[in-house]
């Protein structure tokens, strides 16, 4: 799930160096933390948000094909 | 097609200077020399060399290693077949697992696509509008929203009270619009906002 999150995250953005995916283990699922350039924050949100949803809705397929529940955060 | 003539001492250093300007990748351009420096006698009649840099299109190949990589990502092996024409790049996906691609209303299939426009169109001034489909899941969709709007707009005739859908995205909107466009009895409009936005079916007055 990291892998897939960073490879959207990095082509979408400007700065793909600054592209950081942290894997986090939940009581019940695991949360993805992404991490982006304070700049590139927009590209990987969207006008409400419709880019962040995007992403949760690719990522919460492929978990689901794994039986996995998988929350995708986006930090600051 | 984007291009410039850049110039510098070197035929590097034009094609460097052309690059920058162009905020391209060696890879992606077509490079041509149009004069080759020379150094001129004691710097009388000394020429710099110029170069033609063309950007390559290369929509195709950026979408295609975007959703590989995506697929790869997700464990997902299918084929993946593109064209490009008209400024529309359709994508087809053949493979096992597509169910998972497509996902509830085609919501996946949706955020991919979405996605990929997003990367292809990054920088660019004429905008590719992207088409992801697979087993023909577009056309059936169409089909069954075709179906439902006749069904509804019968109803409505009946018991002589408008219906409202579930939330659909502007695609699928459209072509419940469409269908029931030409209906003596009902008309169609939509309320709310998006992601929400419904199509109402009335009768007409």
């Amino acid at each position: 799930m990291v892998k897939l999150v960073e490879v959207i995250a990095k082509a979408l953005v400007d700065q793909p160096d600054a592209v950081e995916v942290k894997e986090v283990q939940g009581e019940q699922s695991i949360i993805i933390e992404l991490k982006v350039a304070q700049e590139d924050m927009g590209k990987v949100i969207g006008k409400q948000g419709r880019i962040a949803k995007s992403i949760r809705t690719v990522v919460k397929a492929a978990a689901a094909k794994e039986n996995k529940r998988v929350i995708v955060e986006i930090i600051q | 097609m984007e291009k410039t003539i850049a110039t510098g001492v070197t035929i590097q250093d034009a094609i460097d200077n052309g690059l920058k300007e162009l905020n391209a990748h060696r890879d992606n351009v077509e490079i041509n020399v149009v004069e080759v420096p020379s150094k001129g006698i004691f710097g009388i009649g000394s020429k710099l060399a110029k170069v033609e840099i063309t950007l390559k299109d290369n929509t195709e190949e950026v979408a295609r290693n975007f959703l590989n990589d995506i697929l790869n990502a997700m464990n997902v092996i299918a084929i993946i077949n593109t064209n490009l024409e008209d400024n529309v790049l359709k994508i087809e996906l053949e493979g096992k697992d597509m169910g998972v691609l497509i996902g509830r209303r085609g919501e996946t299939l949706d955020a991919i696509q979405y996605l990929i426009s997003l990367v292809i169109n990054k920088g660019k001034e004429k905008y590719i509008r992207v088409l992801l489909d697979t087993e023909d899941y577009r056309a059936r969709r169409e089909k069954t929203l075709q179906r439902l709007a006749e069904r509804l707009a019968k109803k409505v005739v009946k018991t002589r009270r408008k219906v409202l859908l579930e939330p659909m995205n502007p695609y699928e909107r459209r072509i419940i619009h469409f269908h029931l466009q030409e209906h003596p009895r009902v008309h169609t409009y939509s309320e709310g906002e998006e992601p929400y936005r419904k199509v109402v079916i009335s009768l007409k007055k």
